[in-house]
Order: structure tokens, then C-alpha cells, then sequence
């Protein structure tokens, strides 16, 4: 998606960018940042707000606005006041945060995220996702990749890959409804939906939309109410 | 712990020296090595001597810190002094069967220590007041006007930027893997030494293979963020060289002078003779 990899059939374009037509590379680049999954090997400098300016640096802005880029960044990813500290001593999660952060300094269009998660803790793991999530408000398109289902409902677009081919694509609560297939795929539901699917098999009238544990709670008090 | 090392040895403050511009304070740090080695006699030793206490009195740096900065070359300089002690011919002071201690010797002797200590102490000043990360924009900064000549002075600047990043990464991994690895009974603290150095090659291989994944993750990264080398790209902190280097600089310049003039007219036999004829000594 941001022409790391190009593709061995078929044709990926960014934006009306094709990523095979090689004098796009860097727009692409600009336009599609990526967050990695080690928050470590992504960090290049080893003082965060330097580490934040390097794509900026990369695209040649002038100085005061690189300046008013990482501040701005930082500020936003709740990271200023660690500005000048260096990577090793931060957790996870706000290595991650710094990462972000230095990929919104470039002003992207869209933001990859390539399984952030994957090797943070719990808390580290709702500190990222509420940052994507907020990106996403600002009106940044976020694209996810993940293995843990439950980041997946809050999205406007599920695309469930398997061994290189889209199996499944369209909205979580469409995605989630077809419980079987997901099953038969050997991924697990997310847990509001494989709570709800159970309690449905029991008998309970449950609606048939319910992805988030306060809708499983919702609906489970509706139920008490009848 | 391994993870406790510190590398470089910054003393974090927020002196008149720490704030000089680091391309500046690479260059006086050149210019007073040569001024050392200019040197030639204890008058001007003098001279380097209360510049050294003057410097080091506004970096606010604790003495015990320049000392701790002098420990790995003790021996070199106990080497020195010793050698020369012994092996410089002149007249007699002590003899102890074949060796003989000579009033020459001594003087060679505590001149050359001397000469280290001061080199030292010059050189552990830079990096005592300049962090690293700065240090290196310093010298991208000097080494441009080569680049002319195909010096790659954006490579060799990034190169060390990334490796201080990783500097802690790799220990960090490092102690990981010796974790693991006595957790499946290595032992690394018993036997000879060639057993111990034995005990650390499988510490090293998956270290090796790490960094090895560490840097193609890096370099992924790098280009997702648009890398593409030193060309076209701009930097957040510019150095300035503002009024106080120039002070900085003159001050260096009258040293410098004082240095050289000393040399030139040889001023410590001049007031020797001067103190010998006014029959002060």
C-alpha cells in the first residue's frame, strides 16, 4: 500500500497514485504512512522529538515548520512532555504513541497500521487503538491490520484475508453475523458477538447486531425486561 | 545489571559551555590538543593547567567526574611515566642495581603524563558537556565541505545517530538472551577463561541474527517515513553560532597566543634567568 512491497499481479493505487509507477513512490510514502508492530525497530533517532522531525526532515520542509509539526504531533499523541527523552526509557505503548506521532508529522492521507499491538500489554494495546481511533475522526483513513478481532468492531470496513485472498469484506456487523464462516476460517469472534451467538443458541431473544460488550449488556438487559 | 551501562559519559547541565556551538567546541577541542603538543616546557603547563581549571569551573562539571573520565587510561599513563622514568640517559639521581633514575628521566617523565592527562581531560570535556546525539550533528556539519571530495559525511552522521539509538536495544536483547539462555542451564560465571569465552558464542549468534532483523525492520521503516539519503532534506536544529561562541573563540585565540608566544621566545629559561639575576633563586 505504500509501495514497500509491490504487487506480483494486479495493481495497487494510492490516492490515483499507481505503486508500480516508480516517480510516485515518495507522494505514495507521504501520504500513506505506516506505524510497524516492534516499536523498537521503527525508531530511528534516540531522542524522541528528533525521532518525530526525521520524516519531515525527509520531505525537506522548512525549519519553523517542522518545529510546529512535532509539537503539534507530540502534543496531540500526548507525548510533549517526554519530548526530550530517549526511546529505550519509554514502555511500549508510548514508543508506539512516538511512532504515530512522527508519522502524523509527515500529514498523511492515511495511516497503516501493521499489527501495532501485537507486542504491547493490554494498556498499551487501548492506548494505541484510541489514538487510531482519534486519527480516524480527524479525518485520517485508518487501515488496521490485526489478529485481535475486538479492535476490529469500532471499524467502518472488515476485510478478513486468508492465505493471501480476501475471504470476507464489508461492514463488522455483517462480517460478524456469518459465524460459521468465520469459524471455518480458524478465527474466533470478537467476544460481545461469540457471547451474544451463545446465549442466542440458548434460546435467548437476542438482537442480531451486537458487537460491543455494552451493547451484549444492553440487549441482555432488554431481555431481562421482557 | 547489563542494562545499566551508560554509554558516553554526557553530564547533563546547563552551563555557558554546554550551550556553545557544538561545531565550535569539535574544532577548540582540535585546536587545544595541538596546543598541548605545542607546549614544551612547565610554564606553559601552567598556562594549559589554569585554562583547564578555568573551563572546567564554568562547565560546572565535578571534579570527580574528570577523574573518573582519566581511570581507563591509567595504566597508559602509569606505562608512560614509568618507561621514561628509567630509559632517559643523563645524569644520576638514584640507582637501584642495573636501573638508574635520572634527573632527566624525571623530568621526561612527568612531562609526558602530564601531556596525557591534559590531552584527557581536554577531550572528556567535549564529551562531557555536549550530548551525543549533538556531537554528531556537529560533525555532519563540519565534515559538509568535504563531502565535495565524496566524503559521505550524511551516511557516517546517520550511521552513528542510529547506532547510539541501538546501543540500548542491542544490550537490552543481550541480556535477554543470556536470561534465556541460563534459564536453560548456560553458565557463564564458572571455568577458565577459554570455557567462559566458549559460554558466550551462543550469546552471540542470535544477537548477530537479531540485529540483523533489527536493521532490515529499520530500514523498512526508514523508507516508509521517506528516506531516501542526505539529498533535499532539511534539519529541525541548525546551529547558530551566536555572540557567546565568539567570545568563546577569542578567548581560545588569546590562549592560543599566549601558547605559542611562549614557545617561540622561550619565556620560561627568559624568567629564570630573570629571577637567577635579581638573585631570587
Amino acid at each position: 500500500m505504500n509501495a514497500l512491497l509491490l504487487p506480483t499481479g494486479g495493481r495497487v493505487v494510492v490516492g490515483g497514485y499507481d505503486t508500480a509507477e516508480e516517480s510516485f513512490v515518495w507522494e505514495i510514502r507521504r501520504m500513506a504512512g505506516m506505524v510497524f508492530q516492534n516499536p523498537d525497530n521503527q525508531l530511528v533517532s534516540a531522542v524522541v522529538e528528533d525521532d518525530v522531525a526525521f520524516g519531515p526532515e525527509n520531505l525537506g520542509l522548512p525549519r519553523e515548520e517542522i518545529r510546529a509539526r512535532v509539537k503539534a504531533s507530540l502534543e496531540a499523541m500526548g507525548m510533549y512532555e517526554h519530548r526530550k527523552m530517549a526511546p529505550h526509557l519509554l514502555s511500549g505503548g508510548q514508543k508506539q504513541r512516538v511512532a504515530i506521532a512522527g508519522v502524523v508529522a509527515m500529514k498523511p492521507d492515511i495511516v497503516i497500521f501493521d499489527e501495532p499491538t501485537a507486542m504491547l500489554d493490554p494498556e498499551g494495546r487501548g492506548e494505541v487503538i484510541g489514538i487510531a481511533k482519534q486519527l480516524h475522526r480527524e479525518g485520517i483513513t485508518v487501515l488496521l491490520i490485526t489478529h485481535f478481532m475486538e479492535e476490529t468492531v469500532d471499524s467502518d470496513r472488515v476485510v478478513i484475508l486468508d492465505g493471501g485472498r480476501v475471504a470476507m469484506d464489508g461492514a463488522p456487523a455483517e462480517v460478524y453475523r456469518q459465524t460459521e464462516a468465520i469459524r471455518a476460517l480458524g478465527l474466533r469472534l470478537p467476544f460481545a458477538v461469540e457471547v451474544a451467538a451463545a446465549l442466542r443458541a440458548r434460546g435467548l431473544p437476542l438482537g442480531e447486531d451486537i458487537l460491543r460488550e455494552d451493547e451484549l449488556l444492553d440487549g441482555l438487559g432488554q431481555c431481562l425486561l421482557k | 545489571m547489563i542494562r545499566d551501562i551508560t554509554i558516553g559519559q554526557y553530564y547533563p547541565g546547563y552551563s555557558q559551555i554546554h550551550k556553545l556551538d557544538t561545531r565550535l567546541k569539535i574544532l577548540l577541542t582540535f585546536g587545544y590538543m595541538v596546543s598541548v603538543f605545542l607546549a614544551k616546557d612547565f610554564l606553559a603547563y601552567l598556562v594549559i593547567f589554569l585554562s583547564l581549571c578555568l573551563v572546567v569551573a564554568t562547565a560546572e562539571v565535578p571534579f570527580r567526574f574528570i577523574l573518573r573520565g582519566l581511570r581507563p587510561v591509567f595504566l597508559i599513563i602509569a606505562f608512560t611515566f614509568v618507561l621514561n622514568l628509567f630509559m632517559t640517559q643523563g645524569t644520576d639521581l638514584v640507582r637501584i642495581g642495573a636501573l638508574h633514575i635520572t634527573r632527566e628521566g624525571v623530568y621526561t617523565a612527568c612531562y609526558m603524563a602530564l601531556r596525557i592527562i591534559f590531552l584527557i581531560i581536554g577531550c572528556s570535556l567535549l564529551t562531557f558537556t555536549t550530548k551525543p546525539v549533538k556531537l554528531t550533528d556537529g560533525i555532519e556539519a563540519l565534515l559538509k565541505p568535504f563531502v565535495r571530495f565524496g566524503l559521505p559525511a550524511h551516511e557516517l552522521a546517520m550511521m552513528m545517530t542510529i547506532a547510539l539509538r541501538f546501543i540500548p536495544t542491542l544490550l537490552e536483547e543481550t541480556d535477554k538472551i543470556m536470561k534465556a539462555q541460563q534459564a536453560r542451564g548456560a553458565d557463564f560465571e564458572t571455568g577458565s577463561i577459554f570455557r567462559r569465552a566458549k559460554a558466550m558464542v551462543p550469546i552471540f549468534i542470535p544477537l548477530i541474527v537479531g540485529a540483523f532483523r533489527m536493521a532490515s525492520d529499520l530500514a523498512m521503516a526508514m523508507e516508509a517515513r521517506c528516506y531516501r539519503g542526505g539529498e533535499g532534506r532539511t534539519k529541525m536544529h541548525v546551529f547558530r553560532f551566536g555572540r557567546k561562541d565568539a567570545q568563546a573563540l577569542a578567548l581560545f585565540c588569546i590562549y592560543l597566543a599566549v601558547i605559542l608566544v611562549e614557545r617561540i621566545f622561550d619565556l620560561q629559561t627568559f624568567m629564570l634567568e630573570m629571577l637567577r639575576t635579581f638573585g631570587m633563586i
